[in-house]
């Protein structure tokens, strides 16, 4: 049995330890909000929160997390930076499939939070780990900016 | 009425109607299947049918069956479309709340499960939702809103003639009384369904949502909160876990296997052989282990520990270096001929000068960034199933003659799709995961694809290899034109041997490129499928725009003229060609008067763009402008493309500009968002993207193999300019059109920007210094 700490709540999973966190999260517990794509942390539609620094889930084994503050999509919103990422996105119509874009915004709340303005630069650096398949990067970008306040440019 | 109602009286869902549409090589790509071998009788008896009359069970417009209202007032639309990113769940109840005169804000949207019959083709791709169903929704909405002004007047006592339904309530106009729609619901709805050919149908001017763009996505709020449930995230109670191992090599089986370390695996629960399906692969899985688990980690693992011994079957051999000197070799003989204009042979033999290229583009694989999953549940002597579907009645059936059940007896919920392009029109792993539940005695199984299963058993674009050569006169400009194009079919997947490229892919830019060049020729030599071809967004335009374009801008530059004049030259002035006379008896399924090619629709994309670009600036040195227009599933798009390519020989992209001709626009946000998602798809297809084959097997594993395009590669600027349209003439479709003119204006500005032509793709390193 180990104790996991998601979303400020905690829970107690009885899997093998090498698990990783996605499937423990998506199968053996329901939040399904974190999204499977490579499973080997090539393109971030897993990522979560753990201590506040973006994890692609699919790489972490759960024994590694028991009793560290994991956050996940479902829970991002109650975030101040969560939710403006989310009203951003939601404005500038950014989603077009949307499967990708959970881990998308975890990416780019974990940037806000080191960065709170960052430069086109440091965008590209730290959402390139994401792939979105739709190809909706130049409103990513835009919804970055909108929601740390700088102009959004041209969508 | 200020539209046309199109083919009104047309009867709905005829199956006769796609087997005549198949025979004359014209079928809609998800029909392919259910319309093989039909007898010559039923050809002759069916006069040609287009647009939705012409796909399976084509077109519904009642109301009672797309729209309910509840005692509160909420409006419930169905949407029989599947939502795979371009917004159909926003654009199809958009049209039907337009005329219902509903607020948006009380409606909601219900999916509706694969049930053609009841609710018309929902075979979702070939970009025909919108262009096949806004005059059938249209007509729902109206309906439902004549039948709410009739149970009010009968309320009031009064004609009809003096009430008017406003914004979801009827207005009584001479005394100002009023109704909601809530209490009017009940009254309506047991009203008879007034005539199609009474409908007073909106005056587009009073449109308040169509074509206005300002209503939210329907579904971004749960998009953005995890909310948003896609096929992969299914759970029912008791489900079980599987993945499959499947043949590496397409036509090979299990031949013996040992699952004892398998099911040793924590959680791992069962072992399941799926049967595959001699010949060609249609819509059957293609066979191998299924591990059934507690959950997808498990079964993965334990996927991981079988023991399998594989007989390769005949495609053993498959090497895509091999593949390609094949495909050259048939492009450099003559091939069957499809089209013949004028005398190539005498025309090209006197000219002032000769030139020729070939061009090739690999296998593409999909990659949704949702691989494919299904569940099925068996009980009680049925099935149901739930899952990202394209083409959810194809679900249905598949998934029934596979258990011997009739498709009454089988429900197809759909999800979300998390993308589609094509991909998720074909329900193998629907299939799979009834084999698998049924071997667990119904209970629930969901089957995840996992990426390397996406990536090695994937529905592929072609690989193709496409010669054109060409006799221009002493201004360099073409008066003989000859286009080969060599590519397995995408119907080998369906029929044993096919090995000539259907109608419908000649029908995608090879034989329909509507140039003002008096001596044309267009062959198509034989090629063997190796591997599962299918349809990927955009289809065969992508390698057919691709050669067609760059060729023009070749030609181009050997004349020392300017790339855009050049082209807008060989198209030639504005007139619409009959796609009959260019050998097109496909026109993407649509009527040859209704949707003629235009020529004039086709300068104008070119025009634009290049005006918005500004077409002919001075760039800095290593900066380059590249045009390229193409024609398909009856819109006209052109892009400029501007590239950066550093003395390394790295390329960034710092703006496109995209010009597009649909006609008239439902929702233009989801237009600019179909056009600039597929220009980054198409920057991947241009840069990066590559499936290749060697002793059978995909080669290509994960994203560090099949690398897409990331943001850092995507253009920093995507300008989408939408040409006006008018809702009283035909629309054309969008979600595919923007691909194909991309990498050949990729490739045109990296010629303009280093002299270097790119005639064979990804480009990967071949700038390098």
């Amino acid at each position: 049995m180990i104790q996991l700490d998601i979303n400020g709540k905690r829970h107690n999973v009885d899997v093998p330890g090498e698990t990783p966190l996605l499937w423990t999260l998506r199968d053996e517990m329901g939040f399904t909000g974190t999204k499977f794509g490579c499973g080997m942390a090539l393109c971030g539609a897993c990522t979560v929160h753990v201590d506040g620094q973006p994890v692609r889930s699919c790489l972490a084994p759960i024994a590694s997390l028991a009793n560290r503050k994991i956050t996940t999509i479902e829970a991002i919103g109650s975030d101040r930076i969560g939710k403006a990422l989310q009203a951003a996105w939601v404005d500038l119509g950014v989603p077009q499939c949307g499967y990708c874009q959970s881990g998308q915004i975890m990416s780019a709340a974990a940037l806000l939070r080191r960065k709170p303005k960052p430069t086109d630069a440091e965008i590209d650096e730290a959402m390139s780990g994401n792939i979105c398949r739709c190809g909706t990067y130049v409103r990513i970008r835009a919804a970055i900016k909108q929601a740390t306040g700088q102009n959004g440019g041209a969508r | 009425m200020n539209a046309p109602v199109r083919a009104m009286n047309a009867p709905v869902t005829i199956a006769n109607v796609s087997r005549r549409r198949f025979l004359q090589g014209a079928s809609a790509l998800g029909g392919l299947v259910l319309v093989v071998g039909t007898s010559s009788a039923v050809r002759a008896a069916d006069p040609p049918k287009y647009g939705a009359d012409g796909m399976p069970n084509g077109w519904v417009d009642d109301p009672l069956t797309f729209v309910s209202i509840a005692g509160d007032g909420t409006v419930t639309i169905v949407c029989h479309r599947a939502e795979m990113g371009q917004g159909v769940r926003t654009g199809m109840p958009m049209i039907v709340a337009e005329e219902l005169e509903a607020d948006w804000k009380r409606v909601r949207v219900r999916q509706a499960t694969g049930d053609e019959k009841r609710y018309g083709n929902q075979d979702t791709d070939g970009s025909r939702s919108t262009r096949h169903f806004f005059d059938p929704m249209r007509q729902c909405g109206a309906a439902a809103r004549t039948m709410l002004e009739a149970a009010a007047a009968a309320r009031w006592k009064v004609p009809v003639s003096e009430v008017e339904a406003k914004n979801h309530e009827v207005v009584h106009r001479p005394t100002g009384r009023r109704l909601g729609y809530g209490a009017l619901a009940k009254a309506a709805a047991a009203l008879p369904v007034p005539a199609r050919e009474s409908l007073k149908l909106k005056d587009p001017s009073k449109f308040r949502y169509v074509g206005k763009g300002n209503l939210k996505l329907l579904d971004g709020p749960d998009m953005v909160s995890g909310k948003a449930q896609y096929g992969i995230d299914v759970r029912l109670p008791g489900m079980l876990y599987a993945v499959v191992a499947r043949p590496p090599v397409y036509g090979g089986k299990v031949a013996s296997y040992d699952a004892e370390a398998a099911l040793k695996v924590p959680g791992v629960m069962r072992v399941v052989e799926i049967e595959g399906s001699p010949g060609p692969a249609e819509f059957n899985p293609l066979g191998g282990i299924a591990v059934v688990a507690r959950n997808t980690w498990a079964a993965t693992q334990g996927r991981n520990a079988l023991k399998i011994q594989w007989d390769d079957g005949p495609n053993a051999a498959y090497d895509s270096v091999a593949f390609k000197a094949t495909l050259e070799e048939a492009a450099r003989k003559p091939g069957k001929v499809v089209r013949n204009d004028g005398n190539y042979d005498t025309a090209v033999a006197g000219a002032a000068r000769r030139h020729q290229a070939e061009y090739y583009i690999p296998h593409l694989a999909h990659a949704t960034m949702e691989p494919p999953a299904a569940t099925v549940r068996i009980e009680a002597g049925k099935c149901e199933v739930w899952g990202c579907f394209q083409s959810p009645q194809a679900a249905r059936d598949r998934v029934a003659k596979r258990l011997g059940m009739s498709s009454a007896d089988v429900t197809v919920n759909v999800t979300l799709l998390g993308g589609g392009f094509g991909r998720k029109s074909k329900p193998d792993y629907a299939v799979e995961a009834a084999v698998v539940s049924k071997a667990v005695d119904g209970k629930p199984v969901k089957v995840t694809w996992t990426r390397d299963d996406d990536l090695h058993h994937d529905y592929f674009h072609t690989v193709s290899v496409e010669r054109l050569e060409a006799g221009v006169d002493t201004a360099g400009r073409p008066l003989a034109w000859m286009h080969r194009s060599v590519a397995p079919t995408i119907f080998s997947t369906f029929v044993a041997g096919a090995n000539h490229e259907a109608p419908l892919e000649l029908g995608m830019g090879v034989i329909n490129v509507p140039f003002a060049i008096p001596n044309v020729r267009i062959e198509n030599p034989e090629a063997t499928a190796h591997t599962r071809i299918g349809w990927f967004r955009s289809v065969s335009n992508i390698p057919h725009a691709f050669a067609v374009q760059s060729f023009v801008a070749e030609l181009a530059a050997a004349a020392g003229r300017d790339q855009k004049e050049f082209l807008l030259d060989v198209i030639g002035p504005a007139r619409q060609v009959s796609p009959q006379t260019l050998g097109d008896t496909w026109n993407h399924g649509e009527s040859p008067e209704l949707y003629p090619v235009d020529t004039g629709r086709l300068r104008r994309v070119v025009e634009t763009a290049a005006q918005a670009a500004g077409w002919g600036r001075t760039l800095p040195k290593g900066r380059g402008l590249g045009i390229a227009a193409h024609y398909s599933f009856v819109s006209y798009v052109a892009a400029v493309v501007e590239v950066a390519v550093d003395d390394q020989g790295q390329v960034t992209i710092p703006r496109v500009d995209v010009a597009v001709d649909c006609g008239a626009t439902v929702n233009p946000d989801r237009v600019r968002a179909q056009m600039q998602g597929a220009c980054v798809m198409g920057v991947g297809v241009a840069m990066k993207e590559q499936i290749s084959f060697k002793d059978g097997r995909a080669v290509q594993n994960n994203f560090d193999g099949y690398e897409v395009t990331r943001m850092a590669g995507a253009p920093r600027e995507i300008r989408v300019h939408i040409l006006p349209g008018d809702f009283s003439q035909p629309l054309g479709g969008v979600g595919e059109p923007g691909v194909p003119p991309i990498p050949p204006a990729l490739c045109n500005a990296i010629f303009a920007a280093t002299g270097k032509r790119i005639r064979r793709l990804p480009i990967r390193d071949q700038l390098k210094a």
